[in-house]
């Protein structure tokens, strides 16, 4: 019996050239995972980065870290919407009767959330060289720093995917999206815990994004590492690895 | 085994929903190069069957031989040998047509995407509408898009599952155009409605899905000799408030 032959990767391009372009030409999407990123970073340095007390001269370095972090969160939301579209509009059906490796549609939007990520994160960054961030850390610390992006981006999207597969309404899929916004607000992003009340110190500072935030910054600066971003890198792949396992079984039983 | 060759053959296929069941013992059979048409009211279980055959959903019992091949045993094959427009026009609309259409030719590995694009682009008229976003389109647009996407590659088989619900009458008459052409090139096509007078105006074979089971089934005339003869009557043909709006409208009928 002959077999039939699959084609993952040409599959899986075509369906991210697809969702690119569906990026590209959502001028909402654009707004909220780059340009309100980028206010949000100008508002904090010019109106109230004066206020704020950090230990350091330059707030704007204090800050990217978070920023970029926030761009990424900004971005999960669309990603259960994109998916929740093709599922109600029978996208994923017609793909599934088709001759194509089942699964490149849906790592093809996985990787165009790692894509347009990427491409908003360096649009970030140039804006934020030009408000005066500087970084003496060579090639080897950004590389680190952007696997540390490329994984946090990766846990945020199969948790957003979940709730795009399997949601009844608009509003559901959506659902995700607004706690996901929220953790990295609860976090050192923007100040040091120390000053927050007890409770929300002890969240700020036993959830992921605190630890992230830390180490992209002790990179950025060619700091000592600490030990606790193993915990939070752990706690990522973990959540990642759960949530691709749930996302599948929720995909594959959609037929 | 008859000596018609079939497209189609379906035994004893049965599928509940939890305890709830939806077909409880289909059987029948499509002839290569037909049009056929499964009647049946909401709910009847069309989709499900048409689910099922294009390997989507995974029968509790039975089984279906879709082109010589087993749905359950050798799903990869039969999607290389069929193509399935859903109920619902599943076209990309961020996408204009003809990306689209070059989306799913590159999907079915084929060379010179761009070229099967614009061909089929013409022979649906949408050539105009290529460039446009497929959101711009009528109803009827999309419809035609959606089955000009299906017939990309070498499909032997095409499934459309209501492919006039929700369309005007100018848009129904559009895709009835369309689905004759298709049976005229040598292509089966299994049809779900819930028209009786689709059913009538397209098929060459019919049959009648009812609480899980396929009650009857044949031709047009066959069916009909089930019944007594018709007595023949002469009455006042009254024109349809259909005749009246296409011909206000200018739209040729047929």
């Amino acid at each position: 019996m002959q077999t039939v032959k699959t084609y993952f990767f040409p599959d899986m391009g075509v369906m991210l050239g697809r969702s690119l372009r569906h990026v590209s030409r959502s001028l909402d999407t654009i707004i909220t995972v780059t340009i309100m990123p980028i206010a949000m970073m100008l508002l904090f340095v010019y109106v109230l980065g004066g206020a704020i007390h950090t230990g350091t001269d330059h707030y704007v370095d204090y800050l990217l870290p978070g920023i970029l972090l926030i761009a990424i969160a900004n971005s999960a939301g669309y990603v259960s919407y994109r998916l929740f579209t093709d599922v109600q509009r029978g996208i994923f059906e017609r793909f599934n009767s088709m001759p194509i490796a089942r699964s490149a549609a849906l790592w093809g939007h996985v990787l165009t959330s790692l894509v347009s990520n990427a491409m908003s994160l360096v649009v970030i960054i140039l804006v934020a060289l030009l408000m005066g961030f500087r970084s003496p850390a060579g090639v080897l610390n950004w590389l680190a720093i952007a696997g540390i992006l490329a994984l946090f981006t990766m846990m945020l999207t199969w948790i957003a995917a979940i709730p795009g597969l399997s949601a009844k309404t608009v509003d559901g899929a959506g659902v995700i999206a607004y706690p996901i916004h929220f953790l990295p607000l609860i976090s050192s992003a923007f100040v040091p815990t120390d000053t927050m009340p007890a409770a929300v110190r002890a969240f700020a500072e036993h959830q992921p994004v605190t630890p992230i935030v830390e180490t992209i910054r002790a990179l950025m600066f060619n700091q000592p590492v600490g030990k606790e971003i193993w915990v939070a890198m752990a706690w990522c792949v973990a959540i990642t690895i759960w949530a691709y396992i749930f996302a599948m079984r929720v995909y594959n039983k959609r037929g | 085994m008859s000596q018609v060759k079939m497209a189609i053959s379906v035994k004893g296929l049965t599928k509940s929903y939890k305890k709830l069941p939806v077909l409880t013992g289909v059987d029948f059979e499509v002839r290569a190069g037909s049009i056929f048409a499964l009647l049946g009211t909401n709910g009847a279980g069309k989709t499900t069957i048409v689910k099922i055959l294009s390997t989507l959903l995974k029968p509790d019992s039975g089984t279906a031989i879709v082109n010589g091949f087993n749905v359950a045993l050798q799903p990869a094959h039969v999607r290389e040998s069929i193509s399935l427009t859903g109920q619902f026009a599943a076209v990309d609309e961020i996408l204009t047509g003809r990306e689209n259409m070059i989306m799913i030719a590159r999907l079915r590995h084929l060379q010179e995407p761009g070229l099967i694009a614009d061909d089929l682009l013409e022979r649906f008229g949408l050539k105009e509408a290529a460039n446009r976003r497929a959101s711009t389109y009528s109803g009827g647009m999309r419809r035609r898009l959606d089955i000009a996407m299906s017939l990309v590659g070498h499909s032997r088989l095409v499934f459309l599952d209501e492919p006039t619900t929700g369309l005007d009458p100018e848009g129904r008459i559009e895709v009835w155009n369309v689905i004759r052409e298709l049976a005229d090139s040598g292509i089966t096509v299994f049809l779900t409605t819930q028209y009786l007078d689709e059913a009538e105006q397209l098929a060459d074979s019919i049959a009648i899905l009812h609480q899980g089971k396929i009650i009857t089934t044949g031709t047009l005339a066959e069916l009909k000799a089930l019944f007594p003869p018709a007595q023949v009557e002469y009455i006042e043909k009254q024109p349809s408030l259909e005749d009246i709006f296409l011909a206000i409208t200018g739209t040729k009928t047929m």
